[in-house]
């Protein structure tokens, strides 16, 4: 942010907004939003409590399955789409419908096929992530400078050579671009399904605070929910600057 | 035809009496309605240069891929040391026109890629690589990326590539298009010293009229619709002259006329 001519450290806008949210909370216009300065210390006091502990483990617990998976299935997908012209028609459609698709609404579908257990709030979490996933994957392909892949079958590349060495490398840089979506759409599916599928987690936490009205535990889950996002997001960008050098020259 | 417009000094043959180390026997491609070669012949003697010159679209690259295996042909035959091409194959190594480096990795990884496709040992395929490194003049830049290299440093590269596979014959899509002017001069002699010390075949495609009577032993001209081989030169006087005196020669400066001359007609 530049203000006055002058730039501003990376997270200025997030002090402002927390300043205005202070104010707010101090003027007690509301019982929804309580001073922020409360809303922490609720949270230094709630995530020493095994309560929040559990939540938080479960909450990893199908967030890391559901993404792995994602990434596991939606990245070898989405490179075989790009490679393959019939399966890139076959599938594509598809992958269009569901990245726009209300897949909240899906979940009761999945609850009958598979049960109300961890197995469905894993694959809800999947589900948000894995589609912008498949297709940053095949963008990357489809962007491949033709005469590496050339440069690859005349020299003798196997398909695996040829998968690992070449098509991972060049379409990293869209793989993690996919991923850093898919990972904040995650949290999103971890969330509803955790609310949707059997009150779990972060989510029975959610249900528990907001309907007995407990904002500042509400907002401070909320917290750190947004900061686990935050840095998670934060970390593939990092990764996505350190192949940024070649990104611009493939 | 034209070939009775070339000078005599300069000898025509269409079946040269040397070995072939790459034949093409009437190989015909089409892309959709498009006929790129149409029954085309053509040998490739052993351990010489041979340039494929002529008018762009005329079908050199698809020319040169069928050889590389990289592309199918329709009809005809493509041998290499005499056996059939089906496919690509550790007889023949490419030099691509946009380099083709992985951009992820350092000069010495990608000089040695072509061996580390082919499953030789890391240490193996380093010692190769860092010699050719060294022969093509990029001694001191092993750990430098592609991104931080010129054009020219970075088709070195490729040619090293090319050379650590040890291939009988490499193929060279206008290797030096996108080079400069000086830099492609350099490139043109160390060619020809190349060509001496490595006793390979070389195929070098190019549309510069000039670079091809440099750098060939023979060259095919190729004309378009429809693609054929019009004729075939082999410079004789002014191979054993040196570098600095071959744009002087008299032989070098008639055939770069007499092309241009039977070229001239294509050009739009
Ligand atoms: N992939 C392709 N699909 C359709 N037509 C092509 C393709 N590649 C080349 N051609 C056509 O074939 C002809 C020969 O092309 P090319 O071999 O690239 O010529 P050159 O390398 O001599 O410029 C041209 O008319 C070109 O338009
Ligand atoms: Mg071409």
């Amino acid at each position: 942010m530049i203000l006055f001519g002058r730039k501003l450290p990376a997270m200025s806008s997030l002090l402002v907004w927390a300043l205005v949210w202070e104010v707010i909370g101090q003027l007690d216009l509301t019982f929804f939003i309580p001073p922020l300065s409360q809303v922490f210390v609720t949270l230094f006091g709630l995530i020493q409590t095994a309560a929040f502990q559990n939540a938080l483990a479960t909450t990893a617990y199908a967030f890391l399955i559901g993404v792995g998976f994602s990434v596991v299935i939606g990245i070898p997908i989405g490179i075989l789409m790009g490679k393959t012209r019939v399966l890139d028609e076959l599938l594509l459609p598809w992958v269009n419908i569901f990245i726009s698709a209300p897949l909240t609404a899906l979940v009761p579908v999945l609850m009958v096929l598979f049960g109300f257990g961890t197995k469905t709030i894993v694959i809800t979490t999947a589900l948000f992530a894995i589609w912008i996933i498949i297709l940053n994957a095949r963008a990357g392909v489809l962007q491949i400078n033709r005469s590496l892949i050339e440069m690859g079958r005349s020299f003798g590349a196997s398909p695996l050579d040829a998968f690992f060495k070449i098509y991972l490398w060049a379409v990293l840089p869209e793989i993690l671009g996919g991923v850093r979506i898919g990972i904040i759409r995650a949290v999103k599916g971890v969330i509803i399904g955790q609310l949707l599928v059997s009150i779990v987690g972060f989510g029975a936490l959610f249900e528990l605070y907001a309907s007995n009205f407990l904002m500042k535990e509400f907002w401070a889950v909320l917290i750190v929910l947004f900061g686990l996002a935050f840095t998670l997001s934060g970390f593939l960008s990092y990764l996505e600057r350190k192949v940024a050098f070649y990104a611009s020259s493939r | 035809m034209a070939m009775s417009q070339i000078d005599s000094a300069a000898v025509k043959t269409a079946q040269p009496l040397v070995d072939s180390a790459v034949s093409v026997r009437n190989v015909s491609k089409k892309y959709g309605d498009v006929q790129a070669l149409k029954d085309l012949s053509l040998e490739f003697p052993k351990g010489e240069l041979t340039s494929l010159l002529g008018p762009s679209g005329c079908g050199k690259t698809t020319l040169l891929k069928i050889i590389a295996g990289l592309l199918p042909h329709d009809s005809g035959q493509i041998e290499v040391g005499g056996k059939t091409v089906t496919g690509p194959g550790p007889d023949r190594a490419f030099v691509f026109q946009d380099f083709a480096l992985l951009p992820w990795a350092n000069v010495l990884r990608n000089a040695a890629f072509g061996l580390e496709l082919r499953g030789v040992a890391k240490s193996e395929r380093e010692a190769i690589a860092e010699k050719y490194i060294r022969e093509v003049g990029l001694a001191g830049f092993e750990n430098k990326f592609p991104h931080q290299l010129s054009g020219g440093m970075r088709q070195r590269v490729g040619l090293a590539r090319a050379l650590s596979v040890n291939a009988q014959v490499l193929l060279l899509d206008e290797p030096f298009s996108a080079v400069d002017e000086q830099t492609r001069r350099k490139f043109q002699e160390d060619m020809l010293a190349l060509v001496a010390n490595e006793k390979k075949t070389f195929i070098f495609v190019t549309h510069s009229i000039e670079e091809a009577v440099y750098v060939s032993d023979q060259i095919a001209i190729l004309l378009p619709r429809p693609s054929r081989v019009s004729e075939i030169i082999r410079p004789t006087s002014f191979r054993g002259k040196g570098v600095e005196n071959i744009r002087r020669d008299s032989e070098y400066l008639d055939i770069v006329d007499e092309i241009w001359a039977s070229l001239r007609s294509y050009v739009e």
